[in-house]
């Protein structure tokens, strides 16, 4: 057949335009995170009538403040090709100086969450000092960190919770109503601080090198931009974020407990960001995609809880979550390179 | 043309740098008149690399002197000597692909605002780089689509387009370019070639680094060949062929040398 169908040709460019176009709005970084944000929503709701009831997602929302926070720090890190596996218990361990200053040593509420976040901050610079000072990887410092973390929270607490806390230490716990739903003023932190993150990494030279340094190290440092010192500063402010989250985590819990936020947060922080779009190999990535990957994961646990799945296959489905995340990260990696 | 009566605008005298008891600069002299292409060509362990890293600040030489415009510098990084306008362009493509163009350009020289938004919130103003960065492409004739597209989805001799308009929107003085083709196809290392031309052509001298023969014959108003540590010769494309070019580079005897070029002409 030698004669070409003009409509069929034309049907084809047709196909291939819609093709295109799909492919861009697909890859526009945080589109595809929240199509399957869209999904999951979807599941639940069919599954559980209470699912998209006001106070069931006001509470979601609550429980995504935590790890939405330390999300933050987490994705900067990650942009550098980093890891920082020390944020929860980190948090843990703000969590506790905060508490027991305030209710054994009768520390005022504002020096009492000072001391806590400057307790992070100093682990963030722990961090980053020993990351490019010594040149050692991530993954190993960090998760050295992480257990000096969980060693001191205990030691420092002597295994007791810290409860009746002064009402100032629960301010972000505060709920306002607002179309029928409860909002913590912890809630309208995290949401701030995502939007000064995404202001940072997007409109600032800052910002810029971030990406740059996890995208091309050597491209980065040839340029004159000073390598260690924008490692440094993404470790510190992972520090400052899981001093923040301890903050809000005290005012959710309303106590402070040794045994919190060892297990999930840690990995949930991993998960949100990876869910999100950003990518372990660093230099991609938005912070936009982790607050909806942050909710992504809150959305799981919830939904589950609603639909009566026990705690401990919650454990199995993020863990199972993380993996397929990465998996499609390390595919897309291989297709560029 | 006689280049000997005008200041260098770059100039080493005598360069030594030594690795226990290997010795790769042995006394090596340099010389970058203003507006040409000054090609250095060596075998592999002549010290090319070495004194290109010695006069880029990426290390420092154990005894010798280097004189930009006249007067002594010492360079203690790569950084001292972008300050003092010179700018270096890598074999390896050493831009960070995920980047769009207009962002690897100002990478590490980003402007902001003007006014209390840059003073104050540090933001950037990225439509004047980007308008800075289309001027320049424009000018050096490289053809891109967008500067908002990364880097990545470049061909790889766009990428290192990208890598040489950074180098001469940036250097004030001088480029080096370290084998910058290496990495490129036929096609691609063509584009190059007629780029690193019109660099020359805005008034920016050039040292081009290159194993390639056909292609240093072709650029280069002089040529610096080195053997063993040391400046051997400083030839043209007037007056020596490649084959005897390649001759005082390995160092082979006149009866080589005859042998080579009756090949050469054959």
């Amino acid at each position: 057949m030698t004669t070409t169908d003009p409509t069929a040709s034309e049907q084809a460019g047709w196909t291939s335009d819609a093709l295109e176009l799909g492919r861009r709005i697909l890859t526009t970084p945080a589109v595809g995170p929240f199509i399957a944000l869209l999904a999951t929503m979807a599941f639940f709701s069919f599954k559980s009538d209470r699912f998209l009831e006001t106070q069931n997602l006001s509470l979601v929302l609550q429980q995504v403040m935590v790890v939405g926070v330390l999300a933050i720090g987490q994705t900067m890190v990650i942009l550098t090709a980093g890891i920082d596996l020390s944020v929860g218990t980190v948090m843990a361990l703000g969590q506790i100086v905060m508490t027991k200053l305030a209710v054994e040593n009768g520390v005022p509420a504002i020096p009492a969450l000072l001391l806590g976040i400057l307790t992070c901050v100093a682990f963030g610079v722990l961090n980053g000092g020993l990351v490019t000072a010594i040149r050692l990887p991530a993954f190993i410092v960090t998760l050295g960190t992480l257990n000096i973390a969980f060693a001191l929270t205990h030691v420092v607490s002597n295994d007791l919770t810290f409860p009746g806390l002064p009402s100032e230490l629960l301010f972000f716990g505060r709920t306002f109503s607002l179309a029928g739903g409860d909002f913590t003023y912890g809630v309208v932190l995290m949401l701030v601080l995502y939007a000064i993150a995404w202001y940072a990494l997007t409109q600032t030279a800052w910002g810029r090198h971030v990406y740059a340094v996890g995208d091309n190290p050597e491209a980065a440092r040839l340029t004159g931009i000073n390598v260690n010192r924008v490692l440094l500063s993404v470790y510190t402010l992972a520090g400052l974020m899981s001093g923040i989250a301890a903050m809000l985590l005290v005012a959710r819990t309303e106590l402070g407990d040794p045994n919190a936020g060892q297990t999930t947060e840690n990995l949930d922080s991993i998960t949100a960001v990876v869910l999100g779009g950003t990518s372990l190999f660093g230099g991609r990535g938005t912070v936009i995609g982790t607050l909806i990957g942050a909710t992504i994961v809150g959305v799981f646990r919830n939904g589950l809880t609603l639909i009566g799945v026990e705690v401990i296959y919650q454990y199995l489905v993020t863990g199972i979550l993380v993996i397929l995340a990465v998996s499609v990260d390390q595919l897309t990696h291989r297709r560029r390179a | 043309m006689s280049a000997d009566d005008r200041t260098p605008i770059l100039e080493a005298r005598g360069l030594v740098k030594r690795y226990g008891h290997v010795v790769a600069l042995n006394g090596a002299d340099f010389e970058l008149y203003p507006g040409e292409i000054l090609a250095i060509i060596g075998d592999n362990g002549a010290g090319k690399s070495t004194l290109i890293k010695a006069l880029s600040g990426a290390l420092q030489p154990d005894e010798g002197e280097i004189r930009l415009d006249g007067d002594p510098v010492h360079f203690r990084s790569p950084r001292d000597a972008r300050r003092a306008g010179i700018e270096t362009v890598y074999q390896d493509l050493a831009v960070a692909p995920a980047l769009d163009i207009a962002t690897n350009i100002f990478l590490g020289r980003e402007q902001r605002r003007r006014g209390p938004l840059g003073l104050g919130l540090r933001l950037l103003d990225k439509r004047a780089m980007r308008r800075e960065a289309t001027r320049h492409f424009a000018e050096l004739q490289i053809g891109v689509q967008s500067m908002s597209q990364p880097v990545e989805n470049l061909s790889g001799g766009q990428r290192q387009g990208v890598a040489v308009a950074r180098a001469a929107t940036w250097a004030r003085r001088l480029v080096i370019m370290d084998e910058p083709t290496a990495a490129l196809g036929v096609k691609e290392t063509r584009q190059v070639l007629d780029l690193i031309a019109r660099v020359r052509e805005r008034g920016l001298p050039v040292i081009l680094i290159s194993h390639d023969m056909p292609h240093v014959f072709e650029l280069a108003d002089r040529i610096h060949i080195m053997r063993l540590g040391r400046r051997v010769a400083v030839v043209t494309p007037q007056t020596h062929t490649m084959p005897e070019a390649v001759a005082i580079m390995t160092g082979a005897t006149r009866a080589e040398l005859d042998q080579a070029l009756t090949t050469g002409e054959s």
